[in-house]
């Protein structure tokens, strides 16, 4: 807790669930894309859903997804311009089982044609929580620097992630691991008390099985 | 951080000042340095003032198109001596609403605790200022006491619509600006958390109920009277008042009311005031 969680944070309005939170999903998505944007299909749940126009939560993802941050007054004009940047960008309800009422699916496609598909919730007060990564569980906040790596499973891999980290000095703080079947895709998420230099994400992309890494700052 | 009481902070305080102690603890708790605390706080202050500017804005509007303007028409008000409530409280009040409306038209706000309830802080301290000839020095400090209620607030009851109703957040935003008011005015520790007290109990029960959902009606005009709340409330303290109830006590009652409260008056969007048949009436987008 800090009292700048009182008195703060600095943000575009008009609410800190439905546009602040929805700009750092946006923002997530981007750093997970790792390029820039050209088409995005954005679908909300439940109350995004009744009340995404009047909290321009359109506005706030769709300029997380141009990289903005939550205080950035080129938010509230973010749709023209992702359009003037030949940005595609379409809206649509969705229906989701077992899912927080403030919940988005963000689709997204890149200038090289990397894609990223990912379900996350805008939990309160600006926070909020990854859910689910191209169809693989996550659970991070994206508070914290974050490893995000893609795999398949296979005995081993956690441990020599885990041995990279520590031969750097660099402490954990979480740690979630998730696959999809015995052998099959599996993801990691791990948050980091350390920012790690290039090498290190250098390094672990070299590791057999490893097939993306991602290092996300805080957002 | 302050032993989530009330009590504590004001023990904490002792020889140092509220304003310090709320330094200290954050000092303590971030690691970070006094400079870079100062700092943030100042930035806060700027971006308040910012918004207080550009929501006087009579061409301003929100999404819907249901808030926006308004704050220009009461300062008008003011200015030409047309309010029942005079000059000083007119253009608290007038600021408050500018915020407030600063934030529904996709502004650039500080959330004090939240985004809904932005304007009474600014509305209230920048107000003081003016009227007291006080320095930007002094403005930071109290927002650092506002800060340290909040944070007892927060940790003890909460400051979320959705959870507690609007006495939780704007009921927090007044109980903040009151405490310091009291502090600028030069009250004591005691006096500041009496004034917190104050103006929790006197907004208890207020519930949470936006009309379509949006941080707009009744939102922006409950931050003009927030801010109306916290003077009335700084002054009872200031008088000598004594809280008949421990500031703590009053704080877990808030609470309490919270969880009595249905959830068709917790920022549903499906009582109160978004229950009224116009309020039906209108377009849901």
């Amino acid at each position: 807790m800090s009292l700048f969680d009182i008195i703060g944070p600095v943000m575009i309005g008009p609410s800190s669930s439905h546009t602040a939170g929805a700009a750092r999903i946006g923002r997530v998505a981007r750093q997970l894309l790792g390029e820039k944007p050209v088409k995005a299909v954005i679908s909300f749940h439940g109350s995004f859903e009744k009340t995404y126009r009047g909290h321009g939560t359109d506005r706030a993802v769709v300029g997380g997804l141009l990289d903005m941050p939550v205080d950035d007054e080129r938010l509230r004009r973010s749709l023209k311009i992702a359009k003037e940047a030949g940005m595609e960008v379409t809206f649509r309800p969705v229906r989701l089982r077992d899912a927080h009422p403030n919940t988005m699916v963000v689709e997204a496609v890149g200038e090289h044609g990397k894609r990223v598909r990912l379900q996350a919730a805008s939990i309160g007060g600006g926070r909020i929580r990854v859910q689910y990564l191209d169809g693989l569980e996550m659970g991070f906040s994206g508070d914290k620097i974050t490893l995000v790596i893609r795999h398949g499973d296979a005995p081993g891999v956690i441990a020599k992630v885990s041995q990279i980290l520590a031969d750097a000095g660099i402490n954990i703080a979480t740690m979630r691991v998730f696959r999809t079947t015995a052998g099959g895709a599996a993801a990691m998420a791990i948050e980091l008390d350390a920012l790690p230099g290039d090498g290190l994400t250098a390094e672990l992309r070299q590791l057999p099985g490893v097939r993306d890494v991602t290092l996300l700052s805080p957002i | 951080m302050f032993e989530n009481s009330l009590e504590a902070l004001v023990r904490l305080s002792e020889g140092v000042g509220l304003a310090e102690a709320a330094r200290q603890a954050e000092m303590r708790e971030t690691g970070a340095a006094r400079e870079e605390i100062n700092k943030k706080m100042e930035t806060a202050l700027r971006v308040m003032r910012q918004s207080a500017e550009k929501g006087f804005d009579p061409k301003l509007h929100s999404m819907s198109g249901m808030t926006g303007g308004q704050a220009c028409r009461l300062r008008q008000a003011v200015e030409e001596n047309r309010t029942a409530g005079g000059n000083y409280l007119g253009r608290a009040a007038a600021r408050a609403l500018a915020v407030a409306e600063c934030n529904a038209a996709m502004g650039k706000i500080v959330a004090a605790p939240t985004a809904g309830a932005c304007g009474i802080l600014p509305g209230v301290l920048l107000t003081a200022q003016e009227e007291f000839g006080l320095s930007d020095d002094q403005l930071r400090d109290a927002l650092f006491v506002a800060a340290a209620v909040g944070d007892v607030i927060a940790a003890r009851a909460s400051i979320s619509g959705a959870e507690g109703g609007c006495q939780a957040e704007c009921g927090t935003a007044a109980a903040m600006a009151a405490a310091a008011l009291v502090y600028l005015r030069g009250g004591t520790a005691k006096q500041s958390t009496d004034a917190c007290a104050f103006a929790l109990m006197n907004i208890m029960g207020l519930v949470c109920d936006p009309v379509r959902g949006l941080v707009e009606v009744p939102c922006v005009y409950r931050n003009a009277s927030g801010a109306a709340g916290a003077f009335v409330a700084a002054d009872l303290a200031l008088a000598g008042i004594p809280c008949p109830l421990p500031p703590d006590e009053v704080i877990d009652a808030m609470k309490n009311v919270g969880e009595l409260m249905p959830a068709s008056l917790r920022e549903t969007g499906e009582g109160g005031c978004a229950a009224c048949p116009s309020a039906c009436g209108k377009k849901v987008d």
